[in-house]
Protein backbone atom coordinates (compact mmCIF):
# COMPACT_ATOMS: atom_id res chain seq x y z
CA UNK A 1 0.00 0.00 0.00
CA UNK A 2 1.00 3.56 -0.59
CA UNK A 3 2.00 5.70 2.36
CA UNK A 4 -0.52 8.43 3.16
CA UNK A 5 2.20 11.06 2.85
CA UNK A 6 2.66 10.17 -0.80
CA UNK A 7 -0.96 10.78 -1.74
CA UNK A 8 -1.06 14.53 -1.81
CA UNK A 9 -3.53 16.50 -3.88
CA UNK A 10 -3.08 20.27 -3.73
CA UNK A 11 -6.05 22.29 -2.56
CA UNK A 12 -8.10 24.12 -5.18
CA UNK A 13 -6.59 27.49 -4.48
CA UNK A 14 -8.53 29.85 -6.71
CA UNK A 15 -11.95 29.23 -5.24
CA UNK A 16 -13.37 27.65 -2.17
CA UNK A 17 -15.19 24.50 -3.25
CA UNK A 18 -18.40 23.86 -1.48
CA UNK A 19 -18.79 27.45 -0.30
CA UNK A 20 -21.79 27.93 -2.52
CA UNK A 21 -24.38 25.22 -2.47
CA UNK A 22 -25.68 24.39 -5.93
CA UNK A 23 -29.19 23.05 -6.12
CA UNK A 24 -29.07 19.73 -7.91
CA UNK A 25 -32.75 19.81 -8.67
CA UNK A 26 -32.84 23.36 -10.04
CA UNK A 27 -29.86 22.67 -12.28
CA UNK A 28 -31.41 19.54 -13.77
CA UNK A 29 -34.84 20.81 -14.79
CA UNK A 30 -35.77 22.81 -17.89
CA UNK A 31 -38.36 25.45 -17.13
CA UNK A 32 -40.45 27.64 -19.41
CA UNK A 33 -39.58 31.33 -19.15
CA UNK A 34 -41.77 34.07 -20.62
CA UNK A 35 -40.27 37.31 -21.88
CA UNK A 36 -42.09 40.15 -20.10
CA UNK A 37 -39.97 43.14 -21.10
CA UNK A 38 -37.19 44.16 -23.48
CA UNK A 39 -34.99 47.13 -22.59
CA UNK A 40 -32.33 48.52 -24.89
CA UNK A 41 -29.07 49.15 -23.08
CA UNK A 42 -26.70 50.13 -25.91
CA UNK A 43 -26.86 49.92 -29.73
CA UNK A 44 -25.63 46.31 -29.44
CA UNK A 45 -27.01 45.09 -26.11
CA UNK A 46 -30.49 44.70 -24.68
CA UNK A 47 -31.90 43.36 -21.44
CA UNK A 48 -34.59 40.68 -21.56
CA UNK A 49 -36.74 40.29 -18.47
CA UNK A 50 -38.10 36.78 -18.01
CA UNK A 51 -40.88 35.49 -15.80
CA UNK A 52 -39.80 32.10 -14.44
CA UNK A 53 -42.50 31.05 -11.97
CA UNK A 54 -40.53 28.07 -10.62
CA UNK A 55 -37.20 29.91 -10.28
CA UNK A 56 -35.39 28.58 -7.21
CA UNK A 57 -33.44 31.80 -6.71
CA UNK A 58 -29.80 32.50 -7.49
CA UNK A 59 -26.71 34.17 -6.18
CA UNK A 60 -25.14 37.15 -7.96
CA UNK A 61 -22.60 35.87 -10.51
CA UNK A 62 -24.36 32.62 -11.35
CA UNK A 63 -25.42 31.73 -14.88
CA UNK A 64 -28.08 29.63 -16.54
CA UNK A 65 -28.44 27.58 -19.68
CA UNK A 66 -30.96 28.78 -22.21
CA UNK A 67 -32.51 26.69 -24.96
CA UNK A 68 -34.34 27.59 -28.17
CA UNK A 69 -36.11 24.94 -30.23
CA UNK A 70 -36.90 25.17 -33.95
CA UNK A 71 -40.00 23.57 -35.49
CA UNK A 72 -37.99 20.64 -36.86
CA UNK A 73 -36.68 19.88 -33.38
CA UNK A 74 -33.28 21.57 -33.84
CA UNK A 75 -32.08 22.89 -30.51
CA UNK A 76 -29.58 25.65 -29.70
CA UNK A 77 -28.43 26.16 -26.14
CA UNK A 78 -26.10 28.71 -24.58
CA UNK A 79 -24.86 29.73 -21.16
CA UNK A 80 -25.76 33.27 -20.08
CA UNK A 81 -24.91 35.17 -16.93
CA UNK A 82 -27.81 36.44 -14.87
CA UNK A 83 -27.91 40.25 -14.73
CA UNK A 84 -30.53 40.79 -12.06
CA UNK A 85 -30.01 40.64 -8.32
CA UNK A 86 -31.77 37.85 -6.47
CA UNK A 87 -35.27 38.94 -5.49
CA UNK A 88 -38.61 37.32 -4.86
CA UNK A 89 -40.36 38.66 -7.96
CA UNK A 90 -40.24 35.38 -9.92
CA UNK A 91 -38.34 37.27 -12.62
CA UNK A 92 -34.76 37.22 -13.79
CA UNK A 93 -32.98 39.42 -16.34
CA UNK A 94 -30.41 38.58 -19.00
CA UNK A 95 -28.44 41.18 -20.94
CA UNK A 96 -27.36 39.92 -24.33
CA UNK A 97 -24.96 41.35 -26.87
CA UNK A 98 -26.10 41.01 -30.45
CA UNK A 99 -23.32 38.71 -31.65
CA UNK A 100 -22.53 38.90 -35.38
CA UNK A 101 -24.14 35.79 -36.91
CA UNK A 102 -25.20 34.56 -33.46
CA UNK A 103 -28.16 32.23 -33.81
CA UNK A 104 -29.42 32.62 -30.23
CA UNK A 105 -28.56 36.29 -29.61
CA UNK A 106 -29.77 36.98 -33.16
CA UNK A 107 -33.19 35.54 -32.34
CA UNK A 108 -33.38 37.62 -29.16
CA UNK A 109 -32.43 40.84 -30.92
CA UNK A 110 -34.49 40.47 -34.09
CA UNK A 111 -37.47 38.25 -33.23
CA UNK A 112 -38.13 38.11 -29.48
CA UNK A 113 -40.87 40.20 -27.96
CA UNK A 114 -42.87 40.15 -24.73
CA UNK A 115 -45.04 37.04 -24.57
CA UNK A 116 -42.50 34.76 -26.28
CA UNK A 117 -41.31 31.76 -24.33
CA UNK A 118 -37.88 30.15 -24.08
CA UNK A 119 -36.52 27.41 -21.83
CA UNK A 120 -33.99 27.82 -19.05
CA UNK A 121 -32.30 25.59 -16.52
CA UNK A 122 -30.40 26.83 -13.54
CA UNK A 123 -28.97 28.61 -11.74
CA UNK A 124 -25.75 26.80 -12.55
CA UNK A 125 -22.29 26.78 -11.01
CA UNK A 126 -21.23 28.34 -7.76
CA UNK A 127 -17.61 29.29 -8.28
CA UNK A 128 -18.19 32.78 -9.72
CA UNK A 129 -21.01 33.56 -7.30
CA UNK A 130 -20.69 36.32 -4.72
CA UNK A 131 -23.13 36.01 -1.83
CA UNK A 132 -22.11 39.40 -0.45
CA UNK A 133 -19.91 38.05 2.31
CA UNK A 134 -16.46 39.33 1.28
CA UNK A 135 -15.03 42.56 -0.07
CA UNK A 136 -15.33 42.27 -3.84
CA UNK A 137 -13.22 43.84 -6.55
CA UNK A 138 -15.08 43.46 -9.84
CA UNK A 139 -13.34 43.88 -13.18
CA UNK A 140 -15.27 43.54 -16.42
CA UNK A 141 -15.33 44.52 -20.08
CA UNK A 142 -18.16 44.75 -22.57
CA UNK A 143 -20.97 42.36 -21.69
CA UNK A 144 -18.60 40.84 -19.10
CA UNK A 145 -20.11 43.38 -16.76
CA UNK A 146 -23.41 41.45 -16.68
CA UNK A 147 -22.73 39.03 -13.77
CA UNK A 148 -20.81 41.80 -11.97
CA UNK A 149 -23.87 44.07 -12.22
CA UNK A 150 -25.91 41.41 -10.48
CA UNK A 151 -23.43 41.75 -7.60
CA UNK A 152 -23.60 45.58 -7.60
CA UNK A 153 -27.40 45.47 -7.62
CA UNK A 154 -27.41 42.89 -4.82
CA UNK A 155 -25.05 45.06 -2.77
CA UNK A 156 -27.36 48.02 -3.24
CA UNK A 157 -30.65 46.20 -2.74
CA UNK A 158 -29.50 44.67 0.54
CA UNK A 159 -27.73 47.80 1.73
CA UNK A 160 -24.54 45.78 2.34
CA UNK A 161 -21.60 47.61 3.83
CA UNK A 162 -18.92 45.11 2.73
CA UNK A 163 -16.63 47.03 0.32
CA UNK A 164 -17.39 46.67 -3.39
CA UNK A 165 -15.60 48.27 -6.37
CA UNK A 166 -16.25 47.91 -10.08
CA UNK A 167 -13.80 48.64 -12.88
CA UNK A 168 -15.63 48.42 -16.19
CA UNK A 169 -14.17 48.77 -19.66
CA UNK A 170 -16.13 49.77 -22.78
CA UNK A 171 -15.15 51.07 -26.18
CA UNK A 172 -17.02 54.30 -25.64
CA UNK A 173 -19.70 55.87 -23.43
CA UNK A 174 -22.52 54.78 -25.78
CA UNK A 175 -21.39 51.15 -25.43
CA UNK A 176 -21.19 51.19 -21.65
CA UNK A 177 -23.91 48.79 -20.49
CA UNK A 178 -25.92 49.98 -17.44
CA UNK A 179 -24.22 53.43 -17.65
CA UNK A 180 -27.03 55.20 -15.80
CA UNK A 181 -26.96 52.78 -12.88
CA UNK A 182 -23.36 53.17 -11.75
CA UNK A 183 -22.49 55.03 -8.60
CA UNK A 184 -19.38 55.90 -6.63
CA UNK A 185 -18.31 52.23 -6.58
CA UNK A 186 -17.64 52.27 -10.34
CA UNK A 187 -14.74 53.49 -12.46
CA UNK A 188 -15.42 53.30 -16.21
CA UNK A 189 -12.48 52.86 -18.59
CA UNK A 190 -12.95 53.87 -22.24
CA UNK A 191 -10.71 52.27 -24.84
CA UNK A 192 -11.68 54.14 -28.04
CA UNK A 193 -13.83 57.19 -27.32
CA UNK A 194 -14.38 59.01 -24.05
CA UNK A 195 -16.32 62.01 -22.84
CA UNK A 196 -14.54 65.39 -22.83
CA UNK A 197 -11.71 65.41 -20.31
CA UNK A 198 -11.67 61.64 -19.73
CA UNK A 199 -8.57 59.80 -20.98
CA UNK A 200 -8.87 57.11 -23.67
CA UNK A 201 -6.96 53.86 -23.32
CA UNK A 202 -6.80 50.28 -22.21
CA UNK A 203 -7.27 49.28 -18.60
CA UNK A 204 -3.88 49.72 -16.96
CA UNK A 205 -1.93 49.35 -13.74
CA UNK A 206 -2.95 52.89 -12.82
CA UNK A 207 -6.61 51.80 -12.62
CA UNK A 208 -5.88 48.77 -10.47
CA UNK A 209 -3.19 50.11 -8.14
CA UNK A 210 -5.35 52.52 -6.11
CA UNK A 211 -7.91 49.78 -5.43
CA UNK A 212 -5.26 47.35 -4.23
CA UNK A 213 -3.66 50.11 -2.17
CA UNK A 214 -6.86 50.44 -0.14
CA UNK A 215 -7.03 46.81 0.97
CA UNK A 216 -10.15 46.10 3.02
CA UNK A 217 -9.83 43.82 6.06
CA UNK A 218 -9.33 40.28 4.76
CA UNK A 219 -8.35 41.56 1.31
CA UNK A 220 -10.29 41.62 -1.94
CA UNK A 221 -11.95 38.71 -3.66
CA UNK A 222 -11.46 39.58 -7.34
CA UNK A 223 -14.01 38.67 -10.03
CA UNK A 224 -12.92 39.14 -13.64
CA UNK A 225 -15.34 38.72 -16.53
CA UNK A 226 -15.01 39.38 -20.25
CA UNK A 227 -13.46 38.01 -23.42
CA UNK A 228 -10.48 35.72 -22.97
CA UNK A 229 -8.14 38.48 -24.18
CA UNK A 230 -9.51 40.89 -21.60
CA UNK A 231 -9.51 38.26 -18.85
CA UNK A 232 -5.83 37.47 -19.50
CA UNK A 233 -4.92 41.17 -19.50
CA UNK A 234 -6.95 42.10 -16.43
CA UNK A 235 -5.87 39.09 -14.37
CA UNK A 236 -2.20 39.86 -15.13
CA UNK A 237 -2.74 43.46 -14.00
CA UNK A 238 -4.25 42.22 -10.76
CA UNK A 239 -1.42 39.77 -10.10
CA UNK A 240 1.20 42.40 -10.93
CA UNK A 241 -0.50 44.76 -8.45
CA UNK A 242 -0.27 42.18 -5.69
CA UNK A 243 -3.63 40.39 -5.78
CA UNK A 244 -3.03 36.69 -4.90
CA UNK A 245 -3.78 34.34 -7.82
CA UNK A 246 -5.92 32.12 -5.65
CA UNK A 247 -8.24 35.03 -4.95
CA UNK A 248 -9.02 35.79 -8.57
CA UNK A 249 -12.02 34.10 -10.17
CA UNK A 250 -12.39 34.37 -13.92
CA UNK A 251 -15.37 33.94 -16.18
CA UNK A 252 -14.27 33.98 -19.81
CA UNK A 253 -16.72 34.42 -22.63
CA UNK A 254 -15.92 31.53 -24.95
CA UNK B 1 -41.22 19.84 -27.66
CA UNK B 2 -41.35 23.49 -26.74
CA UNK B 3 -41.01 25.30 -30.10
CA UNK B 4 -39.63 28.85 -29.94
CA UNK B 5 -41.69 31.21 -32.12
CA UNK B 6 -39.74 32.38 -35.14
CA UNK B 7 -36.57 30.44 -34.29
CA UNK B 8 -35.06 28.58 -37.20
CA UNK B 9 -31.41 28.34 -36.15
CA UNK B 10 -28.45 28.29 -38.46
CA UNK B 11 -28.76 26.58 -41.83
CA UNK B 12 -27.66 23.07 -41.03
CA UNK B 13 -26.66 19.77 -42.44
CA UNK B 14 -27.10 16.78 -40.19
CA UNK B 15 -23.72 15.99 -38.74
CA UNK B 16 -23.60 12.60 -37.06
CA UNK B 17 -20.35 13.61 -35.31
CA UNK B 18 -22.05 16.41 -33.38
CA UNK B 19 -23.37 15.29 -29.97
CA UNK B 20 -26.86 16.51 -28.98
CA UNK B 21 -27.07 20.15 -27.95
CA UNK B 22 -23.67 21.03 -29.42
CA UNK B 23 -22.69 23.36 -32.26
CA UNK B 24 -19.62 23.38 -34.47
CA UNK B 25 -17.21 26.08 -33.25
CA UNK B 26 -15.35 25.97 -36.57
CA UNK B 27 -11.91 27.54 -36.29
CA UNK B 28 -12.61 28.98 -32.83
CA UNK B 29 -11.18 27.39 -29.74
CA UNK B 30 -12.78 29.18 -26.80
CA UNK B 31 -10.80 29.41 -23.55
CA UNK B 32 -12.85 28.60 -20.47
CA UNK B 33 -10.56 28.27 -17.46
CA UNK B 34 -11.72 29.68 -14.14
CA UNK B 35 -8.29 30.67 -12.84
CA UNK B 36 -5.36 32.87 -13.77
CA UNK B 37 -3.33 31.27 -16.58
CA UNK B 38 -0.12 30.09 -14.89
CA UNK B 39 3.31 30.94 -16.26
CA UNK B 40 4.70 27.44 -16.15
CA UNK B 41 7.79 26.44 -18.13
CA UNK B 42 8.51 22.87 -19.26
CA UNK B 43 11.42 22.83 -16.76
CA UNK B 44 8.98 23.61 -13.94
CA UNK B 45 6.38 21.12 -15.12
CA UNK B 46 6.12 17.66 -13.58
CA UNK B 47 3.57 14.89 -13.43
CA UNK B 48 2.92 12.59 -10.50
CA UNK B 49 0.70 9.52 -10.23
CA UNK B 50 0.03 8.10 -6.80
CA UNK B 51 -2.75 6.78 -4.59
CA UNK B 52 -3.81 3.16 -5.06
CA UNK B 53 -0.85 2.14 -7.21
CA UNK B 54 2.04 -0.29 -6.73
CA UNK B 55 4.74 2.23 -7.52
CA UNK B 56 3.82 5.89 -7.13
CA UNK B 57 6.16 8.09 -9.12
CA UNK B 58 6.77 11.35 -10.86
CA UNK B 59 8.07 12.40 -14.27
CA UNK B 60 9.93 15.50 -15.33
CA UNK B 61 9.33 17.04 -18.77
CA UNK B 62 12.33 15.12 -20.16
CA UNK B 63 11.31 11.83 -18.55
CA UNK B 64 7.76 12.11 -19.88
CA UNK B 65 9.11 12.80 -23.37
CA UNK B 66 11.16 9.61 -23.30
CA UNK B 67 7.94 7.58 -23.36
CA UNK B 68 6.60 6.50 -26.77
CA UNK B 69 4.71 9.32 -28.46
CA UNK B 70 1.01 9.06 -29.23
CA UNK B 71 -1.34 11.27 -31.23
CA UNK B 72 -5.05 11.99 -30.85
CA UNK B 73 -6.86 13.04 -33.99
CA UNK B 74 -10.56 13.65 -33.67
CA UNK B 75 -13.13 15.91 -32.03
CA UNK B 76 -13.51 17.67 -28.68
CA UNK B 77 -16.68 18.82 -26.92
CA UNK B 78 -17.21 21.51 -24.28
CA UNK B 79 -20.17 21.51 -21.90
CA UNK B 80 -20.84 25.16 -22.81
CA UNK B 81 -22.08 23.64 -26.11
CA UNK B 82 -19.29 24.10 -28.64
CA UNK B 83 -17.58 21.19 -30.34
CA UNK B 84 -14.41 21.34 -32.38
CA UNK B 85 -13.80 18.90 -35.18
CA UNK B 86 -10.59 17.41 -36.51
CA UNK B 87 -8.15 18.53 -33.84
CA UNK B 88 -4.71 16.97 -33.49
CA UNK B 89 -2.91 16.66 -30.17
CA UNK B 90 0.50 15.09 -29.58
CA UNK B 91 1.79 13.65 -26.33
CA UNK B 92 1.87 10.28 -24.62
CA UNK B 93 -0.98 7.86 -23.98
CA UNK B 94 -1.93 7.83 -20.31
CA UNK B 95 -1.73 4.03 -20.52
CA UNK B 96 2.06 4.37 -20.77
CA UNK B 97 2.18 6.22 -17.44
CA UNK B 98 -0.33 3.96 -15.70
CA UNK B 99 1.54 0.88 -16.92
CA UNK B 100 4.55 2.07 -14.94
CA UNK B 101 2.72 2.76 -11.65
CA UNK B 102 0.40 -0.29 -11.85
CA UNK B 103 -2.96 0.64 -10.28
CA UNK B 104 -4.33 -1.76 -7.68
CA UNK B 105 -7.19 -4.06 -8.70
CA UNK B 106 -9.36 -2.13 -6.23
CA UNK B 107 -8.79 1.17 -8.11
CA UNK B 108 -11.95 2.57 -9.72
CA UNK B 109 -11.55 6.35 -10.00
CA UNK B 110 -8.99 9.10 -10.27
CA UNK B 111 -8.72 12.74 -9.36
CA UNK B 112 -6.69 14.73 -11.87
CA UNK B 113 -5.17 17.89 -10.46
CA UNK B 114 -3.48 20.86 -12.06
CA UNK B 115 -0.52 22.99 -11.11
CA UNK B 116 -3.12 25.70 -10.38
CA UNK B 117 -5.05 23.54 -7.91
CA UNK B 118 -7.89 22.76 -10.33
CA UNK B 119 -9.25 19.25 -9.88
CA UNK B 120 -11.53 16.96 -11.87
CA UNK B 121 -12.69 13.44 -11.07
CA UNK B 122 -13.00 10.56 -13.52
CA UNK B 123 -13.79 6.85 -13.58
CA UNK B 124 -10.50 5.01 -14.14
CA UNK B 125 -12.08 3.18 -17.09
CA UNK B 126 -12.26 6.52 -18.94
CA UNK B 127 -8.52 7.03 -18.54
CA UNK B 128 -7.37 3.65 -19.87
CA UNK B 129 -7.61 1.70 -23.12
CA UNK B 130 -6.09 4.38 -25.36
CA UNK B 131 -8.72 7.00 -24.55
CA UNK B 132 -6.66 9.49 -22.53
CA UNK B 133 -3.38 11.34 -23.10
CA UNK B 134 -0.93 13.69 -21.50
CA UNK B 135 -0.78 16.19 -24.38
CA UNK B 136 1.81 18.90 -25.04
CA UNK B 137 1.40 19.59 -28.73
CA UNK B 138 -1.52 21.01 -30.65
CA UNK B 139 -1.47 20.97 -34.43
CA UNK B 140 2.25 20.18 -34.37
CA UNK B 141 3.15 23.11 -32.11
CA UNK B 142 3.72 23.41 -28.35
CA UNK B 143 0.38 23.66 -26.56
CA UNK B 144 -0.41 27.31 -25.71
CA UNK B 145 -0.53 28.26 -22.02
CA UNK B 146 -4.18 29.36 -22.20
CA UNK B 147 -5.08 25.91 -23.53
CA UNK B 148 -3.17 24.14 -20.76
CA UNK B 149 0.44 24.23 -21.94
CA UNK B 150 3.03 23.07 -21.32
CA UNK B 151 0.94 19.90 -20.79
CA UNK B 152 -2.68 18.99 -20.15
CA UNK B 153 -4.73 15.88 -19.62
CA UNK B 154 -6.76 14.99 -22.72
CA UNK B 155 -9.88 12.83 -22.42
CA UNK B 156 -11.64 13.71 -25.67
CA UNK B 157 -14.60 11.36 -25.33
CA UNK B 158 -15.81 13.31 -22.27
CA UNK B 159 -16.76 17.00 -21.93
CA UNK B 160 -13.61 19.04 -21.90
CA UNK B 161 -13.69 20.18 -18.25
CA UNK B 162 -12.39 16.64 -17.56
CA UNK B 163 -9.26 17.37 -19.64
CA UNK B 164 -7.45 19.22 -16.83
CA UNK B 165 -5.14 21.96 -18.11
CA UNK B 166 -1.62 22.34 -16.63
CA UNK B 167 -1.86 18.74 -15.42
CA UNK B 168 0.23 18.08 -12.32
CA UNK B 169 -0.90 14.65 -11.25
CA UNK B 170 -3.41 11.89 -10.86
CA UNK B 171 -4.42 10.35 -7.59
CA UNK B 172 -5.84 6.85 -8.05
CA UNK B 173 -8.75 5.99 -5.73
CA UNK B 174 -11.24 3.23 -4.98
CA UNK B 175 -14.15 5.70 -4.85
CA UNK B 176 -15.36 8.84 -6.62
CA UNK B 177 -14.06 12.07 -5.10
CA UNK B 178 -15.73 14.99 -6.91
CA UNK B 179 -13.41 17.63 -8.38
CA UNK B 180 -13.86 21.37 -8.90
CA UNK B 181 -16.75 21.45 -11.38
CA UNK B 182 -18.22 18.21 -10.05
CA UNK B 183 -18.54 19.95 -6.66
CA UNK B 184 -20.05 22.92 -8.48
CA UNK B 185 -22.98 20.97 -9.86
CA UNK B 186 -21.51 19.32 -12.94
CA UNK B 187 -21.97 15.67 -13.85
CA UNK B 188 -19.70 12.98 -12.37
CA UNK B 189 -18.89 11.45 -15.78
CA UNK B 190 -19.69 14.03 -18.50
CA UNK B 191 -20.41 11.92 -21.58
CA UNK B 192 -21.35 14.37 -24.39
CA UNK B 193 -23.37 11.74 -26.28
CA UNK B 194 -25.64 11.31 -23.28
CA UNK B 195 -25.65 15.03 -22.49
CA UNK B 196 -24.32 14.44 -18.99
CA UNK B 197 -23.83 18.14 -18.32
CA UNK B 198 -25.07 18.63 -14.79
CA UNK B 199 -25.60 16.42 -11.78
CA UNK B 200 -28.88 14.63 -12.25
CA UNK B 201 -28.66 14.47 -16.08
Amino acid sequence: MTEAAETFTPPTRFAVPGRIAVSEQAAAVWQTATITQVRRETPHAATFRLAVPGWAGHLPGQHLMLRLTAEDGYVAQRHYSIASAPDDSGHIELTLDHVEGGEVSGWFHTVAEPGDTVEVRGPLSGFFAWPGDRPALLVGAGSGVVPLMSMVRHHRARGLDVPLRLLVSARGPEELIYAREYGAETTPVFTRRAPEGVPVGRMAAAHVAPLLAEQPPGGWEAYVCGSNGFAEHASRLLVAAGQPVHRIRIERFG
Amino acid sequence: MNVTRGFTGRPRVRNAALPPGQYDAGDDWPVLSAEVTPELTPAEWSLRIDGLVEEPRGWSWEEAHELPGSVYEGDIHCVTSWSKFGVRFGGVSLDAFLHMVRPHVSATHAVAYSHTGYTTSLPLADLTGGRAWIAWEYDGRPLAAEHGGPARLLVPHLYFWKSAKWIAGLRILDHDEPGFWEQNGYHARGNPWEEQRYRGD
